[in-house]
């Protein structure tokens, strides 16, 4: 991060490039600018610094008063013990069980609201018919209610399906409300695509699921990375569902993890909390590195294309 | 369809042909017909009725609104979503757009430090509870850190502190979010006509006085598109208060989400629990409808 100003003086020191300075110009006003830059930098990267450091040393040195402080005594130690045999909630299981379960949750709600979503949208586009607006439009305002209002209902209702208390129930539950989401961005995709090459291959005796399967499909990759990544990262995210919906052994990461550090028996081993957080957020982050700017089309869409 | 029709009448292969597209989309309505229209209604009947530990039936009226109202935990819970939601949403703006604004300046290494500025959106909010509840905690986190500098008087407890706890809860919301404000921003700030910033440098104009006369007008849509999001966030405020606070010390940082879940799960008293709920809905529906349909509306 703080790399920036020093790439900056290196460009205007060396005189041949004196166009180029022109736009990136050293100036007081300039440095002024990465060094705010550089503070902000440092201010979102705190607490990931915090947790990293503090994963990685005995306890002695975080209740010694030395959070800020790197490793003294370098240790995987508390790593070992988030994983495998830490108490969460009444067993010294560690996380790694939930850390499973949040893996058999996340894939099939994924893989399945995804691929509905893409038919939603497929139809809402291209077959579109009396009231598929104001269809999309109640199906939309689906994603933002408050999850609240259907909680007491939703428990009842896993209950008859059998389905209460398990990671199936939960992969109903974030399929049912993660449809929405992924119909919104197939359908804005779709509403792209040309619709004279849908009728050109109707025309050719191509049928509904053929022109789905080989003209929209294939290239639809960009669209199902956005939403596959957006509905992975909010369902391995999720708290409330997680914490409504599960017994002991079918709770998600999440939910352990809150488990995990809000137990209140015995010595707080805040460096074990860490390393478990950092597990948390392991997936999703690799996720956000690996494909950052899926994920922010993701967000943008989700929110500035409402 | 019409076209591979003939004049011949219609057999019942081609009218399930026909049919299939809504064939195709009738699980999804469906489904959103009962898992959010009809549990909408079932929650917002459930308020009406005496249902405590399981959903009765008996009609009581407004009776669960009006004990709501006198009920202490809901009104710290109301005024906190107003400190809170008010304070999350007005410094998530200024941050995010001094931060496209700076962020706009061609600077070396911008994805890079977007990619920095933005990270903590991809986490949970239970991981960012976790990471700021010791962070903040006086015994381990910033006091005991600057205290061990050597500043021995410095005390930094708001988490402990029935007034302040609120504003941790603020102060852990910003980070996680004021990053993708700056990303709606800083997309704003793209889609403005680099000529007219060009002919008012031209004219004489300040930076300032570019940015507040031309630039910040133009980005009304990404403020609204900002408002929405943040406000409905903010209502929604769950997660983060459980993992940072657990709506404590006492009920000092309850939210109506918090208040929601213990009163129906743990206090027994799911009527006044539904009520909540559907004041939420309500408050929600009022700000996401409009937006909605203006947005369904430009469409067309």
């Amino acid at each position: 991060m703080s790399t920036a100003p020093s790439v900056e003086t290196g460009a205007t020191a060396a005189p041949a490039v004196e166009n180029r300075s022109r736009l990136f110009q050293f100036s007081p006003a300039r440095i002024v600018l990465y060094a705010i830059l550089a503070i902000f930098c440092i201010y979102y990267l705190l607490p990931l610094y915090v947790m990293v450091v503090n994963s990685l040393k005995p306890l002695s040195e975080i209740t010694a008063g030395g959070m800020m402080a790197l490793p003294q005594q370098w240790t995987l130690a508390p790593w070992g013990s988030a994983w495998s045999t830490a108490q969460v909630g009444v067993e010294a299981t560690g996380l790694r069980p939930y850390f499973i379960n949040s893996i058999l949750m996340v894939v099939p709600a994924v893989a399945i609201s995804t691929l509905l979503g893409a038919l939603n949208g497929y139809v809402l586009t291209k077959w579109a018919f009396r009231g598929s607006t104001i269809l999309f439009g109640l199906l939309l305002f689906g994603c933002f209610i408050p999850f609240q209002m259907v909680l007491i209902p939703m428990a009842r209702m896993l209950g008859l399906m059998g389905l209460a208390g398990s990671v199936p129930g939960l992969v109903f539950v974030h399929l049912v409300y993660g449809i929405g989401f992924s119909t919104l961005y197939f359908r804005n995709y779709y509403a792209a695509f040309p619709t004279e090459l849908v009728r050109a291959a109707q025309i050719d005796g191509a049928g509904f699921f053929t022109i789905f399967w080989r003209i929209l499909l294939p290239s639809s990759g960009p669209i199902a990375v956005v939403c596959i990544i957006w509905q992975f990262t909010n369902i391995w995210n999720d708290f409330l569902f997680g914490a409504s919906f599960s017994d002991f052994d079918s709770q998600p990461m999440t939910v352990a993890l809150n488990n995990l550090v809000q137990s209140s028996t015995g010595v707080k081993e805040y460096n074990v909390h860490f390393a478990g957080a950092i597990m948390a957020a392991l997936p999703t982050l690799l996720v956000y590195i690996v494909a950052g700017r899926f994920f922010v089309r993701g967000l943008m869409a989700g929110s500035v294309k409402g | 369809m019409a076209f591979t029709e003939t004049a011949t009448r219609p057999g019942p292969v081609d009218r399930l042909r026909d049919a299939l597209p809504k064939l195709v989309l009738s699980p999804t309505v469906a489904i959103v017909a009962i898992f959010v229209y009809g549990f909408i209604v079932f929650t917002f009947y459930l308020s009406f009725t005496n249902s405590r530990i399981l959903p009765q039936f008996g009609w009581v009226g407004w009776q669960n609104y009006e004990n709501l109202f006198r009920i202490r935990a809901w009104d710290t819970a109301v005024t906190n979503l107003i400190i809170f939601g008010s304070l999350y949403i007005i410094i998530c703006c200024a941050l995010g757009l001094l931060l496209a604004i700076l962020l706009d300046q061609r600077i070396r290494a911008e994805g890079f430090i977007r990619t920095i500025y933005l990270y903590p959106m991809a986490l949970s909010f239970i991981v960012t509870g976790v990471a700021w509840k010791w962070f903040l905690d006086p015994g381990i986190g910033l006091e005991a850190v600057v205290r061990g500098w050597g500043w021995e008087s410095f005390t930094f407890g708001w988490i402990k502190d029935r007034e302040m706890a609120i504003y941790t809860i603020v102060i852990a919301a910003v980070w996680q979010t004021s990053g993708f404000v700056m990303a709606m921003f800083l997309a704003g700030l793209r889609g403005i006509d680099s000529e007219m910033m060009k002919a008012a440098q031209i004219d004489g104009a300040s930076t300032f006085a570019l940015y507040r006369r031309i630039v910040i007008p133009q980005l009304r849509p990404a403020f609204m598109s900002a408002f929405v999001v943040l406000a409905h966030m903010a209502i929604k405020s769950y997660d983060l208060v459980i993992a940072l606070t657990g709506g404590g010390p006492g009920t000092a940082t309850e939210l109506p989400a918090t208040f929601m879940y213990s009163y129906t799960f743990t206090r027994n008293q799911m009527g006044i629990g539904a009520a909540s709920a559907v004041i939420m809905l309500m408050t929600i529906a009022a700000i996401i409808v409009p937006y909605l349909w203006s947005e369904l509306r430009e469409k067309r």
